[in-house]
């Protein structure tokens, strides 16, 4: 057992071990990577997970509904409000409640916007893994802005906690789909910028480009979602396939790639905000009228039952399983949390470049580390 | 005593006293012959390069500062920021609080490091820069040492630099620190051979290798315009180059914080450290002079053909400004590159010199002196 342990670990005799974090610049948070090295290349890498561990599905199974919605912000923080509306619509679903179309519309509005904004911190921060610092400027300069919309609607910048089971928190701010809009001219008229500093880069596309492939047949197997599966060809997006929310009233693209490298992953996510953007025009300029929430009792028992809701997420396929034993609380909530499925396959794509090519591969898939470990 | 030597070699200059701004040559000799009357000749060499030798501190310190504070208003204005503003006006005395700050660190030891070749490898990067800046001639006869193979000895001493850096990884016993050295020492001895041909190419139309001859021999016309296009050629890869061998981005292997942390000086701490980023920012300092010095003429005024009048402005600026605008021009180039590129990778960044850099480089060097040889340069 000793033995298989260390070569599991260690690797081989002549590797070189380093071990990048709990504490390193590029690991976004406290993921621990073993990575065998010999010379600059990259063998074996273990990631070590679990030191933001916090024991989220058990703490849910003493809260009640509408306190869980509260923890699922901080799992995966840069997509807070499609974690929230995954529980909602779990719990909705299961009380066989009717939401109005306008909660319907604010919180796909919303959900977009989260998405917008993650995406451009990826982009920020991905272009300061490969050593472009003065792309996070630029990315953190649009991002402040959508994060501005939340603040005025939600009270949050991150962790707004907007949804709650039979509708919003609160009503939207009266200046929410002026400043939407401001936000979509703007950002359409800056996101050249964004290719010019970096997508367009002879060095950035010498780093990126054909180096962790991503094959279909691997993606599916591993169950790489998100735009890390789009980028080789695997059509997830649950927002396509099982559309919730206002999603079956929009038209959109699935942004789908061949080629599953590092630059096609990191273009998806580009793409992606483009997509979010029609999103919401299509949306914006027509939020029906009616109620923000939906009138529920005080105390929420969901019947006995196993239910199920899948949400596409920033990263990918955010499932939520609920059995509840009629309780006010889950008898057990479960989260498959994208995260934690997407780095399972950065052993398989990382083996054999170099480390410089382990963080680009490992920026790409782009990590939210209290999400892995939850 | 020698406040008294120096106002004497003032008082007995033949010309007002501002003209030393245009030719220091005077002023050093009348100094050198009254240290020489007043005392034996030993002592006042002695005495002389003890006074070189404080100078080069003092503008060691200030370019030093000087440059870290104009780095972070450079990088703040490409990033949309507005940079240090806090202490001084505009931010000025930040470095000089970052300074202080540094001198009052703890130094950390580090277990099981080899604390002799640990504390040697930062004097080490800073012997090496003094060494350099005392061969590179500031203005007019503001030149610590001029001799005949001055710029092969630039060349020689400042592949020196190598060895603290390989020192520094080594001694700290830190995985990230050997792969940082280890990546350093090989992108140092490579992009040496290209700095070293390109050199060679303006010593060829230059005709010498002494620096103050390269700068005299500029009057006529620096050598960017006057060696047609293969000093231009030399240029870009002398400015390549001379990025890479000072281990700034994009070839900042060396220290690539998003994967090594901070490379082979990760393990330093308070003044070792700062002796480290220091010497980072006098490199870029010497390799822009030298840039200057060898492609843009030097301390030489900018002159334009027949324009007489334009001419007698350009040289009514001393040289001493001359030299530091065109120096100060490269930084700023060679700081755009930093804070516009990602980062090359490892083998990336080999090729680019083996595979490119070296073959036309050697080509450049042919076509020079088939240029020279014809009398093809103006």
């Amino acid at each position: 057992m000793e033995e298989i342990i260390k070569e599991v670990v260690v690797g081989e005799q002549e590797d070189y071990v380093i071990n990048m974090g709990p504490q390193h610049p590029s690991t976004h948070g406290v993921l621990r990577l073993v990575v065998s090295l010999r010379g600059e290349i990259v063998k074996n890498v273990q990631p070590h997970i679990g030191y933001i561990h916090r024991g989220i599905e058990k703490m849910c199974e003493s809260l009640t509904y509408p306190q869980i919605i509260h923890l699922t912000d901080r799992m995966d923080y840069l997509s807070a409000s499609i974690n929230n509306e995954a529980v909602c619509l779990a719990v909705e679903n299961a009380l066989e409640i009717d939401i109005p179309d306008r909660i319907k519309v604010i919180r796909t509005i919303m959900a977009e916007l989260t998405r917008i904004q993650s995406h451009q911190l990826f982009w920020a921060s991905y272009g300061m893994d490969l050593g472009g610092q003065t792309c996070y400027f630029y990315g953190l300069r649009d991002r402040e802005k959508v994060l501005d919309i939340f603040e005025e609607t939600t009270g949050g910048r991150m962790i707004v906690s907007y949804n709650c089971p039979g509708g919003l928190m609160y009503d939207i701010h009266p200046n929410f789909q002026k400043r939407v809009k401001e936000f979509i001219k703007y950002f359409r008229s800056v996101l050249w910028e964004y290719d010019a500093i970096l997508t367009g880069n002879v060095i950035f596309r010498e780093r990126t480009i054909g180096i962790g492939k991503l094959s279909l047949e691997d993606a599916i197997s591993y169950g790489v979602t998100g735009p890390s599966g789009r980028a080789s060809g695997f059509s997830c997006d649950i927002r396509k396939h099982e559309p919730y929310s206002a999603y079956d009233r929009v038209k959109f693209n699935e942004v789908l790639y061949k080629e599953g490298d590092t630059y096609h992953r990191y273009l998806a996510r580009v793409e992606e905000m483009r997509e979010s953007m029609n999103i919401i025009e299509q949306l914006i300029d027509n939020i029906p009228e009616g109620p923000y929430a939906v009138k529920m009792k005080p105390v929420i028992k969901l019947p006995e039952g196993e239910y199920f809701q899948k949400v596409e997420t920033v990263r990918g396929e955010l499932d939520v399983f609920i059995v509840s034993d009629g309780n006010k609380n889950p008898y057990r909530l479960k989260f498959r949390s994208p995260n934690f499925v997407n780095l399972g396959v950065l052993n398989h794509i990382s083996k054999d470049f170099k480390i410089a090519d382990l963080i680009a591969i490992a920026g790409s898939l782009d990590f939210v580390i209290p999400d892995i470990d939850r | 005593m020698l406040f008294t030597t120096v106002s004497n070699a003032l008082s007995t200059l033949s010309e007002p006293w501002w003209k030393v701004f245009y030719d220091f040559s005077s002023l050093t000799k009348s100094i050198d012959e009254g240290l020489r009357n007043s005392m034996p000749s030993f002592w006042a060499v002695t005495l002389e390069m003890l006074i070189i030798g404080v100078l080069f501190l003092l503008f060691y310190a200030a370019i030093g500062l000087f440059l870290v504070y104009w780095e972070r208003k450079v990088c703040a204005f490409i990033q949309n920021r507005l940079g240090p503003n806090r202490i001084g006006p505009y931010g000025v005395f930040q470095t000089i609080a970052d300074l202080v700050k540094l001198l009052f660190k703890e130094l950390i030891p580090i277990k099981n490091a080899d604390s002799f070749l640990f504390n040697l490898a930062p004097y080490i990067v800073i012997i090496v820069n003094f060494m350099v800046l005392g061969a590179i001639p500031f203005a007019k006869g503001l030149h610590a040492i001029d001799f005949n193979i001055g710029i092969f000895y630039v060349i020689a001493v400042s592949s020196m630099s190598v060895v603290g850096v390989l020192l520094a990884g080594w001694s700290s016993n830190s995985k990230y620190s050997l792969i940082g050295a280890m990546r350093s020492g090989a992108q140092i001895v490579s992009y040496e051979l290209s700095i070293g041909l390109s050199i060679i190419t303006i010593v060829i139309l230059a005709g010498s290798m002494q620096l103050s001859e390269i700068v005299e021999s500029q009057r006529t016309g620096w050598f960017i315009f006057k060696g047609h296009i293969p000093a231009l050629i030399a240029f870009v890869i002398y400015i390549i180059a001379g990025t890479a061998e000072t281990n700034r981005g994009p070839f900042d292997m060396a220290e690539a914080e998003s994967e090594l942390t901070a490379g082979y000086h990760t393990e330093y701490s308070g003044i070792k450290f700062a002796f480290f980023y220091l010497a980072e920012y006098i490199n870029m300092f010497i390799v822009a002079s030298i840039a200057s010095t060898l492609f843009l003429g030097g301390w030489m005024p900018f002159h334009v053909g027949n324009w007489e009048g334009f001419n007698h402005i350009m040289d009514f600026i001393p040289p001493f400004f001359w030299f530091l605008g065109k120096t100060f021009f490269v930084i700023y180039l060679i700081m755009l590159f930093k804070w516009t590129f990602p980062r090359l990778r490892i083998d990336q960044l080999l090729t680019l010199e083996w595979k490119y850099l070296l073959p036309i480089n050697l080509v450049n060097v042919l076509i020079m002196a088939f240029i020279v040889l014809m009398g093809w340069h103006f």
